[in-house]
């Protein structure tokens, strides 16, 4: 028994070692992934909307050391570009126009943190050269500035609305489980109901309903609000399962013998059991939210132009010539792979987490 | 024109004389078939080619049919009386062999090809004209033709002098009288008259029919229709045009019509080798094809800009009755020439054509395409995008800037309006982006709000419950009178301002009487100086800010011969007759 009990102790220290490992690699990515979003002014080279004309659906800029005459050169440049003479709308390398990558550039004006007004960046080139390191979409913007923008939009409803259904869930389902009898019965068919609802016809129907030019700022919040909205019944539901073992517990039944009141036995000894399910619920309903909003854009709902999220930057895949000619227009959807991981990594390493370490 | 039409009628006694000589000469008139014949170099009789259409037709009924795929079916299924040649952009006789006007200009005399027969074998004579006529002028049957067919505010009179001779009367000189009978197809009397009688022509020739019930004078006749997949049209053994080598045309055994609902799809098919022709796509799905078209065996050809022009416009109508204070307090900008002229000189058309088109259209100052030859203004000023103007004209509307450059007008009321469009249009969409980002250039706070065709439609023309919106427009026929209803302070389709009771401004005033002048002046020169001052009056007064044109495109594969797409709808199949697989 002894023996025994030591192998199940060795596992689990290792497990937990591992979990905490993984657990702090991705919260370490998300940080990382969340600042460079919300100072995307500083990290993207250009404005959000900044069209340039001349090159639209330019391809990837490729980064050189070693220049047309073999020389290897330390700061690192890009070449220019030219109408291909082949085919008309596509570009060619040109070589003859050289332009060095410089860092802590001053460029165009953006507010740090929507408040503080500047005009650093953290590379960029001299024009007339461009750099577009995920290339450049219809109107010649860089795909690379609107993906960093576009987070702030497609992060912010993933979070706000996340956090939107979790409170409800909290809510809902402790009150649910607590006080168990009718509101329970009342409180989880309400949450099935809501399961059922055809949200995606639900938000058109409510798009359609709203006045014909609505601000930016509205657009967004209905995403969130109808997003958060629709997707507390789940939360609630484990929530609930939580509360009810909970509040079954000997400490708590000892809590109420002694005179607790019902919010304090929530507040102190209930709740608390909850708050693993709430951050594993967090971090696996953000990337599903995200998506949301990402499909939610890609069908016209979301945002409008010029305003990038990250479901506008997808929405061109729509059109066949898109699919065919430019590739670099698929990368925002490579890049978005890392920052879902990044989350689901998260989120099951809490998972893990609750389950060796006891609350 | 009239150069034309006078020339045939000098020609048309000497017709009859020769068709009485021969007939006189012993020879059975039911045998002498007048067989007009082609130019195009001869082809080789026989095979199919496949064309893909965006949906079912919903009629083969020529006097119901507006939805497009039920056109180009009727097309090529139908004849008309004379023909406006999609590639010389004149009229050229067509069932009727000629023609001639009285020295009023108000009546014409039509003079029919003998010995004709539809594709069921029964002849063609005057009476078909005249019941045709009578079924298109019919207010209860609605027929989209009806409205073509009143000239001076009355209809036109048809009236039989012999079986193959028809007068049409007109209530007063119509410049482009001839050109009306393009697109008016020649039904069967003896197929529809007992459905006109019965009051069920509306249901006559209804697609769910069988092929036998259908009958026309065009080069092909109905095979089979599959429901949701495809319909096939076969040879018209009757059709009377020959070509050089005295051919019976068309070559074609049958064509087939499959549907495939999107552009995209459509090219796919194309690309895949399953359709032969390939119309209205965009430049760049044109620049798709063109990485394949040298190995894969097709070619696509760029026409040049065709007859549409997309244009925004600001919501100028009279909205005493709707209850629209937002919009009636923005209309203080809009009714602003200076408004409107800062609008246009701001707006970068040629980033439009690069950008929207891929380069394949035309940019404009107004609205007659440099494709209508015969009618373009060429010296029409093209005023390059200039924002130092722009903001020199706000200036002196009375507009100025905020510090943080948001420009407000003389109530310190910011500029900010939407612009509606077609979510299924995404180039109108494009359009409106880049329009977004030139006027924010000026201070102007631009929103672009896209709703499907059904609801924009609704807002534009019965609600006006909008600011500003991007549309375009193409009319059927390169004349000015396919445009009245557009210019015309009456006309359905005055889009600024509906349902002017009389023109709101003197500019307004000047362009009604020079489109009415146009309509009934019967000399070509004078005509086109009257429609040069339109174009001048619309590019100066902006009621429309013209953008582009885009360019005719269209792809064959290289076995069909006699390809020559125009820029005249049907683009492609103008010619199916001379069609021919090599």
């Amino acid at each position: 028994m002894c023996f025994c009990s030591s192998a199940t102790r060795g596992f689990v220290w290792s497990d937990i070692v591992k979990h905490r490992h993984k657990l702090w690699g991705a919260l370490l990515l998300l940080a990382g992934l969340h600042v460079v979003v919300l100072f995307a002014g500083f990290f993207a080279p250009y404005g959000s909307s900044t069209q340039d004309r001349n090159l639209p659906f330019a391809p990837p800029t490729g980064l050189h050391f070693v220049d047309a005459s073999g020389k290897f050169r330390a700061r690192p440049f890009v070449y220019g570009l030219k109408d291909d003479p082949q085919a008309l709308g596509s570009f060619a390398v040109d070589s003859t126009q050289v332009y060095p990558v410089h860092f802590f550039v001053q460029g165009s004006s953006y507010k740090v943190g929507g408040v503080l007004p500047s005009r650093l960046h953290l590379f960029g080139v001299s024009a007339p050269g461009r750099i577009f390191i995920l290339g450049s979409d219809a109107y010649g913007r860089d795909q690379f500035t609107r993906f960093l923008y576009g987070g702030q939009i497609s992060l912010a409803a993933g979070l706000i609305a996340a956090a939107l259904s979790v409170l409800l869930g909290v809510v809902i389902g402790g009150l649910a489980g607590f006080y168990g009898g009718w509101i329970d019965d009342l409180l989880m068919r309400g949450g099935e109901l809501f399961l059922a609802l055809p949200w995606l016809y639900l938000l058109f129907a409510v798009r359609a309903a709203l006045p014909l030019h609505i601000a930016q700022w509205q657009v967004f919040l209905l995403l969130i609000v109808v997003i958060g909205l629709v997707g507390w019944a789940r939360p609630a539901r484990l929530i609930r399962g939580v509360v009810l073992s909970a509040k079954e517990r000997n400490f708590v039944v000892a809590a109420r013998a002694f005179g607790a009141s019902d919010v304090y036995l929530l507040r102190r000894h209930v709740l608390p059991q909850t708050y693993g399910v709430v951050l594993t619920q967090m971090a696996l309903l953000v990337p599903q939210y995200v998506l949301a909003e990402v499909t939610l854009t890609f069908l016209g709902l979301g945002v409008g132009e010029p305003m990038p999220s990250w479901g506008s930057l997808l929405a061109s895949l729509q059109q066949y010539y898109v699919l065919s000619s430019y590739w670099w227009m698929f990368l925002p959807a490579l890049l978005l792979i890392p920052v879902f991981l990044a989350y689901y990594m998260a989120a099951d390493a809490l998972q893990e987490r609750l389950k060796t370490v006891p609350l | 024109m009239l150069k034309v039409s006078r020339l045939t009628a000098m020609c048309a006694p000497v017709f009859a004389a020769i068709l009485l000589a021969l007939s006189s000469a012993g020879a059975s008139p039911a045998q002498t078939v007048d067989r007009m014949v082609t130019h195009n170099p001869p082809g080789r009789a026989g095979g199919q080619i496949v064309v893909a259409l965006r949906s079912d037709p919903k009629t083969l009924n020529p006097a119901l049919a507006a939805d497009v795929p039920s056109r180009d079916i009727i097309y090529c299924m139908n004849a008309d009386l004379i023909h406006i040649n999609r590639e010389t952009q004149k009229t050229e006789s067509a069932l009727a062999k000629s023609w001639s006007v009285s020295r009023d200009g108000r009546t014409y005399t039509l003079h029919l090809r003998r010995g004709l027969r539809f594709s069921d074998g029964k002849p063609f004579n005057a009476d078909d004209v005249t019941f045709t006529f009578q079924i298109y002028l019919d207010e209860k049957i609605h027929s989209s033709q009806r409205d073509l067919l009143i000239v001076g505010g009355k209809p036109i009179s048809v009236q039989k002098i012999d079986d193959y001779t028809v007068q049409f009367q007109l209530a007063q000189p119509y410049a482009a009288a001839e050109r009306l009978f393009d697109g008016l197809p020649i039904l069967p009397k003896h197929l529809l008259e007992n459905a006109y009688r019965n009051g069920t022509f509306s249901k006559a020739w209804s697609i769910s029919m069988s092929p036998g019930e259908f009958a026309g004078l065009g080069p092909f006749r109905l095979k089979k229709y599959v429901p949701g997949q495809r319909l096939v049209l076969e040879r018209n053994p009757y059709y009377w045009k020959v070509d050089g080598q005295g051919n019976q045309l068309p070559y074609l055994s049958e064509i087939v019509f499959l549907f495939v609902p999107s552009e995209d799809a459509q090219v796919i098919r194309f690309q895949a080798g399953d359709t032969d022709i390939l119309s209205s796509f965009s430049a760049q799905n044109f620049a798709v094809l063109a990485r394949d078209q040298a190995t894969e065996g097709y070619r696509l050809l760029d026409v040049g800009p065709g007859l549409e022009y997309n244009f925004l416009f600001f919501n100028l109508n009279d909205l005493a009755a709707n209850n629209l204070p937002q919009i009636s307090h923005k209309q203080v900008w809009f009714q602003d020439v200076r408004f409107r002229q800062a609008v246009s000189s701001a707006i970068d058309r040629d980033g439009i054509v690069r950008l929207v088109y891929g380069g394949r259209a035309a940019p404009l100052w107004s609205q007659v395409t440099p494709g209508n030859r015969l009618w373009v203004d060429s010296a029409l000023p093209h005023p390059a995008r200039s924002l130092e103007r722009a903001r020199e004209l706000l200036k002196n509307a009375g507009f100025s800037w905020k510090s943080d450059g948001t420009l407000v007008d003389s109530q310190s009321n910011p500029v900010e309006f939407s612009i509606l469009t077609s979510s299924s249009n995404a180039e109108r969409m494009k359009i409106a982006t880049i329009v977004q980002d030139d006027l924010s250039q000026l201070g102007m706070n631009v929103h672009v709000v896209s709703l499907d065709f059904g609801a924009m439609v609704d807002r534009l023309l019965n609600s006006f419950d909008y600011e500003a919106a991007i549309m375009g427009l193409a009319s059927g026929d390169t004349d000015p009178t396919a445009e009245m209803n557009v210019w015309a302070s009456t006309g359905g389709t005055h889009l600024w301002h509906l349902n002017e009771t009389k023109p709101a401004t003197p500019w307004e005033t000047e362009m009604d009487r020079l489109m009415n002048q146009q309509l009934i002046t019967l000399n070509y020169e004078t005509r086109k100086r009257l429609y040069d001052q339109v174009q001048q009056i619309v590019a100066q007064n902006l009621p429309v800010i013209c953008l582009a044109s885009p360019d005719i495109l269209v792809g064959t594969k290289d076995r069909i011969g006699n390809f020559h797409p125009a820029i005249l709808d049907p683009y492609a199949l103008w010619n199916v007759e001379e069609l021919y697989v090599h």
